[in-house]
């Protein structure tokens, strides 16, 4: 089906046959041996076993461009008080590969099924009281409004709530722990995917890790699908740099900010580079030239120029360290995976851009 | 002026040079003693640079260069501008298959910066090999010494009926035609 990426072929086919004394440096393209004179332009085809659908990602690639929709706003039928609730929260990303016979109309069968397993596993290991609930309450439901296009599926929402345990009436039950999976714009990416598959790529887990691991051990064991957490390369988060620092922002604007680790000393060293938003808008403004589409060169440009300004007044080689986190008026992210995200407005923009990251990860 | 020429001194008997340009020192270090190391019929002289030019004071000591191998770190992207920076200072000469480019840190891609086509351009730009390499690991760092060794044998024409100008013929990657 998929298969993993793997490095650039150009790179380590003309060394392959190096190692023996006796080879002549034959690879199976040149097949010209020293006897039969020099040939510069070898015309044979070599059929290669692998063949990479989508050659823009080829492993650790990222592509030339990148479009920003403009009119990425919420789908008409979104909560607006469940959208909320999905901001201004630090969620865990993990990529996850298509789930196998998931059915949206079960949902209520499978929010039973993992309560009885998230409680069988808190249980595991503790002496058992007879009687004792632990009042642990799963919900599954579906998140409507946040689609890229039509085809892709509705996002779904789990949450764990502990069910209060005072005596008084209506007392709330507290959420402990939620995650949800949604794939925004991912059908550019996953055609042919066959049927009974459902693709809803990315996982945002916030709450304790203990929970994380049982929900994705259930879904796993349920749907045979594969989680798997997804890190961001510096490459990536200059992109998300760039973009973010590009979006129109009505309210109050938060400051740019970069933070770069140093490898080489004992103890790492973290730089941290702030730019004050309207600065970092306006020099945004003068390096993207298409409105609605970013490249990398563009994405280059801006990093740079961040970069020798840094040099000039500290002396210090931004571009020589990693960038490992980012933080915008839009979003933050880290490059451990995770997320934090602060306007309902960009909440599509950025999700197809983690969708995008996901799915170049578990292909 | 400042460039490094290929044919411009006679060469020594038996031997050959390597000269390795890139910013971590610490790297350069590992991959020369990792040559060092590796059987061979032949002496030979490392020499380490941060960046090209080289300093023209001991240009009359140092011997005829055979290969350069340029190490971009993928982690760093300084590592690439610098060079970038080097290359205009090298004769064109050498890109007749005595230039490759040593591409360090793939083991972990998830810290990469610098992106694989503006690599892939370079090497294309230049026609020279591009190599994918891992120094960390003692077993891809001792197969990339046997491959630089190997190469430089041919380099310094040590290897009778291969010259450096095969290196650009198996570079064709049918992918692309």
């Amino acid at each position: 089906m998929r298969r993993s990426g793997r490095p650039s072929p150009r790179g380590r086919r003309p060394q392959q046959d190096m190692g023996t004394p006796d080879s002549l440096g034959m690879t199976p393209l040149g097949r010209k041996t020293a006897e039969t004179g020099i040939n510069f332009t070898s015309t044979t085809r070599f059929s290669r076993g692998l063949t990479f659908i989508r050659t823009h990602t080829l492993f650790g690639q990222s592509p030339a461009r990148r479009i920003i929709p403009q009119t990425s706003l919420l789908q008409e039928n979104a909560d607006p008080q469940k959208i909320a609730f999905l901001l201004r929260k630090q969620w865990t990303l993990y990529s996850v590969t298509p789930m196998y016979k998931f059915s949206y109309g079960n949902l209520k069968e499978y929010s039973r099924l993992l309560s009885a397993f998230v409680a069988a596993e808190k249980q595991k290991g503790l002496a058992v009281e007879v009687g004792n609930d632990l009042g642990i309450k799963v919900t599954l439901s579906a998140l409507l409004g946040l689609k890229g296009t039509d085809q892709d599926q509705a996002a779904i929402l789990v949450q764990i709530a502990s069910r209060s345990q005072l005596p008084v009436e209506n007392a709330e039950d507290r959420v402990v722990w939620s995650g949800w999976f949604c794939c925004v714009s991912g059908d550019d990416f996953l055609e042919n995917v066959p049927e009974d598959f459902t693709c809803l790529s990315l996982f945002l887990a916030n709450g304790a890790e203990s929970y994380t691991t049982i929900v994705g051990t259930w879904f796993q064991k349920t749907f045979d699908c594969c989680f798997s957490r997804l890190t961001i390369s510096p490459l990536n988060l200059a992109w998300m740099a760039a973009m973010w620092t590009g979006c129109e922002v009505d309210s109050h604007m938060a400051a740019t900010e970069l933070v770069f680790s140093v490898p080489c000393l004992p103890q790492t060293l973290d730089i941290s580079y702030a730019i004050h938003p309207e600065d970092a808008k306006a020099l945004w403004d003068t390096v993207q030239k298409t409105p609605g589409e970013v490249t990398q060169e563009e994405v280059n440009l801006f990093m740079d120029c961040l970069y020798s300004h840094f040099h000039r007044h500290f002396k210090i080689h931004l571009s020589a360290t990693r960038l490992v986190k980012v933080s915008t008026s839009i979003a933050s992210a880290h490059c451990d995976g995770t997320i934090k995200i602060l306007h309902s407005k960009h909440l599509i923009g950025v999700l197809m851009l983690l969708t995008e990251l996901a799915i170049s990860q578990i292909q | 002026m400042s460039l490094v020429r290929p044919f411009d001194k006679l060469p020594t008997l038996n031997s050959a040079a390597l000269l390795l340009v890139g910013t971590d020192e610490k790297q350069q270090q590992q991959l020369a003693e990792a040559i060092l190391k590796e059987k061979k019929t032949f002496k030979i002289n490392i020499h380490v640079a941060t960046s090209l030019p080289l300093p023209a004071e001991r240009d009359h000591i140092r011997p005829r260069i055979d290969l350069i191998a340029f190490l971009i770190n993928i982690q760093s992207k300084y590592s690439l501008r610098n060079v970038e920076a080097s290359l205009p200072h090298v004769d064109a000469n050498f890109f007749l298959g005595k230039v490759c480019f040593l591409i360090t840190g793939v083991g972990r891609m998830n810290h990469c910066s610098v992106e694989m086509n503006a690599v892939r351009k370079l090497g294309n730009l230049y026609c020279s090999p591009v190599i994918f390499c891992e120094l960390d690991s003692e077993g891809i760092r001792v197969a990339t010494a046997q491959r630089l060794v190997r190469m430089l044998q041919i380099c310094a024409g040590h290897v009778p009926g291969i010259s450096a100008l095969f290196f650009s013929s198996l570079m064709k990657n049918s992918i692309d035609e």
